[in-house]
Parts: C-alpha cells; structure tokens; sequence
C-alpha cells in the first residue's frame, strides 16, 4: 500500500531548480534510503514531505489525501515527523522537555518516554540535562526520540550520521532497526551510502534533482552506485568532487 | 535611614517595571517581535477600568475581573489578524505596525477621554501605609502591587515549565522550525504569547492608575521603562526580567534621592551602563547563550 507519494514534484530554490518532476513512493512498512551527493536535492524533497516547501508544481499525497499545501504541524498530526538535519534540539529545554515536545500533535501509539529511554538508554541517563550541552551522537538520538513520539507512520531522517562517530552511528542505526521492526516506515537521506544501504531495503540516488538509479540494494552494482552518486565515470571523480563540494 | 528608604520604595516600584515589562519579554523571546504599542496597551486597560467605573461604580479593584479577559482575547485577535501578517512581512513591518498602533491608540484615547491626567480611585488603599522603622514607610497598595506582581511572575515562570502549553512556548522561542517539526501550531503559540503579555501589562496599566495620575500618552514612557527592566536583567528571560524592573525602580528612586528632578534620568544611566558593561543582561539569559 502506498503511504507516502510525489507526483511530478518540481521546487525550486531562487532560479536554481532542485527538482525535476520528481515521482515517487514509499509503502508502508518499507525502509527507503535516498542517497546523493551535496546539491541533489534530497534535503529539498524531505522539505516538500515534512512541508516547509511547497513543490512549484505536482503533488504530495499521504494515505492517498492531497497533503501538497498542508503546513508542517498539521502533516505531524496526519503522521509524518521528520529528524532535521543537523538535530535542532530545543537547547535551552531539558532532554525530557525536548521529548515531550514531541507529543504536541497528541497521536497515541507505543512510543512514549519509557519506549524511547528503552531505545536509547543513553538519553534516559541525560534526561534531565539541557539538550545543548550533549554530545552530537546523544543530541541526534533525542533528535529521533523527539520526532518518535509524535508517534509517525512515515518517519523521515535527514544524515543522521552527519559529524558523528563510526561506534556513535552504529548505535543509532541500530535504534533505526528497531523503530522500523516496531511497524514505522522509514525515510532516511544519507551521505554515509554504507549506512544507509545495510538498512534500506529500497535504495534511490538522486543526481541534479532527478532520479538516476533505484532498486533493491543487493540488486545495485557498486560501480552502478558510483557512477550515479557523481555522475560520471569514476576515473573522473576529482572533477566531481569539487563539484560536489560547491 | 532615607537611602534605606529610598532602596525599599524603588524595590516596590520595580514590581511595577516588572509586570509592564514581562509581556514585552514573552513576545521578543516567542516571535522576535518588538511590540512598539505594549505601553500603550496597557493605559488602554485603564482607561477601560475608568470606563467600568463610571457606568457601574465601586471599587476599581474589581475591573481586574473584566480587564484581564478582555486583554487577553483582545490579544489573541490582535495576534491573529494583525500581528501575524506583519511578521510575513519582513524585520520591519512588525516594528512600523505597532508603531502605527501605539499613534491610533494615543489618538483614540485623546480624542475619546482628552489630554487630561486621569486617575483611578481607590479610597483609602491609595494612601493608608505600614511603618516599617522611623522614617520608613510603605505605602499598602505598593505592597500590594509588588506582592501581586512578584506572584504574576512566577505563576508564568511555573506556566512556562510544567504545562504543555509553556512548553510549547518556550520551545518556539528556542528554535521556531523545530518547534513547527514537533507538531506544535505555530500561530497558535503566538497567539498565546500575546494573550498572555496584554493580560499581564493590562494588570501593569491598572496598577500604575491607581498609583499615579495618567494621560493617554503615558504608553510612550511606559514603554520605555519596560525596555529598560527588559535589558537590564536580560532579553528572553522572566527572572532577569523581574531583576531589571526591580533595579530600574531602585535605580530611579534613589536617583530621585540624590535629586528630586533626576531620577528618571538616573535609571537611563544605569540601563546604559548596563548596556554598554554587560550587554547579555544581568541574568544572562540561555536562550542567548545558546543559539
């Protein structure tokens, strides 16, 4: 069943187009990695699902109803949270208020304090703590904790192993397996293809705002992944890193 | 003994500061927005309680009861249809808005009630006091105005940390995206936020009517003098806010002391040391200090 569908999304940023008529679905249950480098707009397309940004043209649909001009907090009641890149804890609040913010959209489910502090012991030991003074591996799981407890049926993460240590995105990737074994679907935008293709069972790679290569991880040569991540040969990969990085 | 004296009439007066400032405080720290009118506003609750009075008598102590309702749906609306489209607007709309605002609600006022100076009549309250030492006297009402207003901050400081709705704002004063992300309705919040900062400055203009003479153009020094607690104690923080109202008032009644024609004069030179020395506020707030 399709829970989550772009169709024909196109958005811009200024004059420069960061989607092309993008399309494209997630079911329930599934874990969709969206891999890609700097500028080909993955974070745009969590932006048009999470609703910050409207698409110029096309649409959004969640469980089949038309989402595209639905604001951000209304798409968290519908069930869709998404984990910002870069975390953006409240800093100034205890770890426990932070979680708590979470439940603003007042939709019930498994997760609460208790599930989440059992999903990350190590936020359970912070919880009286103000988010600013933790560590990034700490702030990226009350990152997650937080948007959990709106209880989501589409979870979206946006690099989650940004600036963090090996041992620390181990961690949280196995957190990522069992919020997903708990029966939400998972989207994740990763840098770290490693990561994010021993978790996604659906893995699609953007190039330039469109989509240059999709399937099942196992089905995706490294070469192929390669080649569609810089987009062109890899004997050229000094040329496109610089690009990359602008 | 009269420095004595002077300190504990400044302290009470500070009270005063303090509640025509912590609503400022509230909407600076939840929408970024520098509400030009919130003086203003607050002399529009007095002349209601003046116009209360006339039509149904009594003690003004009781239009408590209507003026803080009335405030604070007046400023949900005020959020709803008028601030909220000036904060689309770019950084200096909401700023030509309220200014535009305070001007309509000077002008109204003038034009309804005249330039006259006006009180509120308490009866005896306004001058009946308890004799602390020799020479040392405090007035009943500023008693009552401080113990009132040190209540109204913390009951909102308490509002703040252990409700859902004082989560809400002080997650959307900490980072208004992530508070959007969260589920929590922005608008919403805001709206709170005003209602919360005209219940609290119409409960700050009623205090200073019944304690001093007013005039529909009070708003502007009103005003400023809540800008001035605001900074002093530091932006975004209620505790620091009480502290800048009380040091304010005991800034300008010792001043006062010094010389009669220099109080006022002597609080701004304080607010301005405390700008130019420890520009964070005495009580740095951690909302600064962290984003």
């Amino acid at each position: 069943m399709s829970l989550l569908r772009l169709e024909g999304v196109t958005a811009y940023y200024g004059h420069l187009q960061a989607l092309h008529e993008l399309s494209l679905q997630v079911d329930t249950g599934e874990m969709l990695a969206v891999i890609g480098a700097n500028g080909a707009g993955k974070s745009t397309m969590l932006s048009l699902i999470s609703g910050e940004l409207r698409p110029r043209e096309g649409h959004v649909y969640f469980e089949d109803v038309d989402i595209t001009r639905t604001a951000p907090h209304q798409r968290v009641r519908r069930g869709i949270a998404l984990v910002p890149e870069g975390r953006h804890l409240f800093g100034t609040l205890t770890v426990e208020d932070n979680l708590l913010c979470g439940t603003a959209s007042k939709r019930t489910g498994g997760w609460d304090l208790d599930a989440v502090y059992e999903l990350f012991p190590i936020v359970k030991a912070r919880r009286k703590h103000r988010a600013a003074v933790l560590s990034g591996g700490e702030q990226q799981a009350v990152a997650i904790g937080r948007a959990l407890m709106s209880n989501p049926s589409l979870l979206l993460l946006d690099e989650v192993s940004l600036g963090l240590a090996p041992v620390v995105i181990k961690d949280l990737y196995d957190g990522l397996r069992r919020i997903a074994a708990e029966g939400t679907t998972l989207l994740l935008v990763e840098q770290n293809i490693t990561e994010a293709l021993s978790v996604a069972n659906y893995v699609i790679c953007l190039l330039e705002g469109r989509v240059v290569l999709e399937g099942e991880p196992a089905s995706l040569s490294q070469s192929a992944i390669s080649e569609a991540y810089f987009g062109n040969k890899v004997t050229s990969r000094t040329v496109t890193k610089t690009k990359g990085a602008s | 003994m009269i420095w004595t004296n002077a300190v504990i009439q400044g302290l009470l007066l500070g009270g005063l500061y303090a509640i025509f400032a912590c609503g400022l405080s509230l909407m600076f720290g939840v929408m970024r927005l520098v509400n030009l009118a919130h003086g203003d506003l607050g002399v529009l609750g007095a002349y209601f309680s003046i116009i209360l009075i006339e039509h149904l008598g009594g003690n003004p102590l009781w239009t408590f009861a209507a003026v803080i309702p009335v405030a604070a749906i007046l400023g949900y609306l005020l959020q709803r249809f008028l601030l909220d489209h000036a904060l689309n607007g770019g950084e200096l709309s909401p700023i030509l808005v309220t200014f535009g605002l305070s001007i309509i609600i000077e002008n109204l006022l003038q034009q309804t009630f005249g330039a006259n100076d006006q009180s509120l009549d308490i009866g005896a309250l306004s001058y009946q006091s308890w004799k602390l030492a020799t020479n040392v006297y405090v007035g009943r009402l500023n008693v009552i105005i401080f113990v009132i207003a040190v209540m109204v901050i913390v009951g909102l400081q308490l509002f703040l940390s252990k409700t859902r709705a004082g989560r809400a704002l002080r997650a959307t004063a900490d980072n208004r995206r992530a508070a959007a992300l969260s589920g929590i309705d922005p608008k919403r919040t805001r709206a709170l936020a005003t209602a919360i900062a005209l219940a609290t400055v119409a409960v700050g203009g009623l205090f200073l009517a019944m304690r001093t003479s007013f005039a529909p153009t009070s708003g502007s020094a009103d005003l400023l003098f809540a800008f001035e607690a605001v900074i002093i104690g530091g932006l975004g923080n209620l505790w620091g806010t009480l502290v800048g109202g009380l040091v304010l008032g005991i800034a300008q009644t010792v001043g006062s002391q010094i010389n009669p024609a220099d109080g006022i004069l002597i609080g701004d030179l304080v607010f301005l040391a405390v700008l130019a020395f420890r520009p964070q506020g005495l009580i740095a707030s951690r909302n600064v200090a962290v984003r």
